[in-house]
């Protein structure tokens, strides 16, 4: 009712009845505006927007509630102790007296008078069990004490205590006091080893180094967080690189793969020289084509379970298959290309041609996006070896393969595709400026 | 990329007996299959378009019922479906009178009149031979047009429609036996040698009402659909990424020469 209302100040149109919001039931609008809850005003429902909420937070009833007319209800000064106290201090305060019956029981916030419980250890246990080189007595002591005033507040504690110590040593100097103590008190071993303070023991060495780090984060300039976050994206990326390799040592089965391999095969000899982390590469051109053949099959065989299922599910089943491997930016890509390309996402007359050729391209464009991963990958490689230093790996540029205007749907000529490509392209004919130095020195030698 | 275009190969050898557009499928033939006699990747498709048609009443219309709309599920070339389809139950929005509308017979379709757009649910239960579990299409009920701003027209409804299939991928042999040479679905080839029982004569043709939505009502409005257009799109592209892809290939090789000779040449 609320919105529109608003809109009708605004001058707005009303929305139009096709919209989701008033899809309600026919005879929604007339009931809205008959019934509201009684107990609260028209205006105020209206603020909710005219519909009740999901979990009334007020009983409404309540609201407008007298109290019963036979009570006699007067509010009287009076007199009361609490049981959270140890003096025996008398205050006042107002009461409800119904009937001149007054209210029995402990004061009511008595029960949140909660306390930690501190040990007690007598001088003699001291000389047995918890003498210290660094902690004489008095000042275990005091810390106890401080413990059972202060509830266990360390920081606090650490700020009162007489001599300078630190909260980490406060707290290991308590625990492991603590940990003395269960032990020599306890009737046997396997007693006190359920206690959570033996099960865990305070480690001050840990605890420092865990406080160091915090701060350390903290502190962090954004700069620095921008770079920790690219680092550890590239060392997952590499793990994973180095995961899906040692997958596809595994035996692979059918024919389909081996087509697969053997094309990609003649990448991997040609590169067995290169280093160890570079090497894993060509192993990635292999290892998804391996992988997705295994998810189609199983893809395939579950669909098979459904026995009856329809053609644009059956596509997204596989298309999900293909995309298992790879990570969202990559299938952000791959639909990117297929738009670029003017091929509809989900086909619009999915018979099973169109289907088959759909998931095809697909695969398609999946091959192409790794190629050109690997292109730049041996482009960096390359460089980094002439300039004898380890290259920061270059971001995967956002250049779109197929730009959308000069290829025309069905188009019978060839498109040059030389002046489109960015990069790459020029490796093979012109030198970067990077590559010149060095053939200059040579020429000098010469 | 190999064994699709073999299998290609084949469905277009084969003769059609629906229309033409409609190819598909996947017959794999091994020695085992045929022993066993066990039909291994044969699969039924029943290509289906379902939708809606919506005419807005004009004169006639009321706060209410604003439109007169029909959903309905029929075969893509307007055969009868009813040889595979059983029953279709369309589920309406709760606010209609007997949301749940069981049709038991062709053409499966609801009217109604109505003011406003909701998704409606329509569960194909097929006969007892071809499956047991029932297959459910979700469609949005369109009443307006596009573009809202143009005026409303009593001539010409809103149509919307979608194209899909069913498939059955495993179809029991009374299935198959029954629905040869039925021109609703794209029947498989079978194996060589592979002898389908006769169908039971059902002696009907006098009673049953047809089934097939060729001379529907609403036939001016429904759409044909062809992938013949699409077909050439994908054919394009995927020569496009093709032509790219050996491109690629051939720089990544010269770029390996030349990092070959860089890793292998004096040092400086």
């Amino acid at each position: 009712m609320g919105g529109t209302d608003a809109k009708d100040i605004l001058g707005l149109p009303k929305t139009p009845l096709s919209l989701s919001l008033t899809q309600e039931k026919k005879s929604r609008p007339q009931k809205e505006s008959h019934r509201k809850p009684d107990g609260i005003s028209r205006e105020v429902y209206a603020l909710t927007g005219g519909v009740a909420p999901l979990m009334p937070s007020i009983d409404v009833t309540q609201l407008k509630r007298r109290p019963p007319a036979d009570e006699k209800v007067a509010w009287q000064w009076l007199p009361f102790t609490s049981s959270a106290r140890k003096d025996a201090l008398q205050l006042y305060h107002w009461v409800r007296v119904v009937n001149n019956v007054p209210p029995t029981g402990d004061y009511s916030f008595a029960k949140y008078n909660k306390s930690v419980v501190i040990l007690k250890y007598t001088d003699e246990e001291y000389e047995n069990h918890l003498t210290d080189p660094v902690w004489t007595k008095e000042e275990t002591d005091q810390l106890f004490e401080f413990c059972q005033n202060f509830d266990l507040r360390f920081v606090v504690i650490a700020d009162r205590f007489p001599v300078s110590r630190t909260v980490e040593e406060l707290k290991d100097r308590y625990y492991s006091v603590n940990r003395a103590l269960l032990r020599a008190r306890a009737q046997s071993p396997a007693d006190v080893a359920n206690h959570p303070l033996m099960k865990e023991p305070y480690d001050i060495t840990r605890d420092r180094e865990r406080k160091r780090a915090l701060s350390m984060v903290l502190s962090q300039s954004r700069h620095q967080e921008k770079k920790d976050a690219e680092i550890l994206a590239e060392a997952k990326r590499i793990t994973e690189m180095r995961l899906a390799a040692r997958r596809a040592e595994e035996p692979v089965v059918s024919a389909n793969e081996n087509a697969g391999l053997d094309k990609a095969d003649g990448v991997v000899p040609g590169s067995s020289v290169s280093p160890s982390s570079n090497s894993q590469l060509p192993a990635t051109a292999v290892a998804p084509s391996t992988l997705t053949m295994a998810d189609y099959a199983s893809t395939l065989a579950s669909l098979r379970m459904l026995h009856v299922y329809l053609r644009t599910y059956g596509l997204e089943q596989m298309v999900q298959a293909a995309s298992s491997a790879v990570g969202l930016r990559t299938i952000k890509r791959v639909e990117q290309t297929l738009q670029d390309l003017g091929v509809n996402l989900k086909p619009k007359v999915p018979t099973k041609t169109v289907c088959d050729e759909h998931l095809e391209l697909r695969k398609e464009i999946l091959t192409l996006l790794n190629l050109q991963k690997q292109l730049q990958y041996k482009e960096s490689e390359g460089s980094s070896h002439r300039e004898g230093s380890f290259a920061a790996m270059p971001d995967t540029p956002k250049d779109r393969v197929f730009a959308s205007d000069p290829f025309s749907f069905g188009a019978e000529r060839p498109i040059k595709k030389e002046q489109k490509r960015k990069g790459p392209g020029r490796q093979a004919d012109t030198p970067s400026p990077a590559h010149k130095r060095p053939r200059k020195m040579k020429a000098s030698d010469l | 990329m190999t064994s699709s275009s073999s299998s290609k190969k084949q469905a277009q050898d084969q003769p059609e007996t629906s229309e033409p557009t409609l190819k598909s499928l996947k017959t794999k033939m091994t020695k085992s299959d045929e022993k066993q006699k066990k039909l291994k990747d044969i699969e039924i498709s029943v290509p289906i378009v379902y939708g809606n048609v919506a005419f807005w009443l004009g004169k006639k219309a009321s706060e209410y019922q604003s439109h007169k709309w029909a959903v309905y599920v029929r075969g893509a070339t307007n055969e009868d479906i009813s040889v595979v389809v059983k029953k279709v139950v369309f589920q309406l929005h709760s606010s209609f009178n007997n949301p749940t509308r069981v049709i038991e017979e062709p053409p499966f379709e609801v009217s109604e009149s109505g003011w406003g757009e909701f998704e409606i649910a329509m569960t194909l239960h097929f006969h007892s031979d071809v499956c047991d579990k029932p297959l459910s299409l979700y469609h949005h009920l369109k009443l307006y047009p596009e573009d809202e701003s143009g005026p409303l027209t009593m001539k010409k409804p809103v149509v919307v429609e979608s194209y899909d299939e069913i498939v059955f991928p495993d179809p029991s042999e009374s299935f198959l036996a029954r629905v040869q040479n039925h021109l609703a679905l794209t029947f498989p080839r079978l194996p060589s040698g592979y002898n389908l029982p006769a169908p039971m004569q059902v002696d009907d043709t006098g009673k049953k009402k047809r089934g097939d939505t060729k001379d529907h009502s609403l036939g001016q409005w429904f759409t044909s659909f062809s992938e013949a257009d699409e077909l050439l799109q994908l054919a394009a592209a995927r020569q496009q990424v093709q032509a790219h892809i050996a491109k690629l290939r051939r720089q990544i090789s010269v770029l390996e020469g030349q990092n070959q000779t860089i890793k292998t040449g004096s040092d400086l």
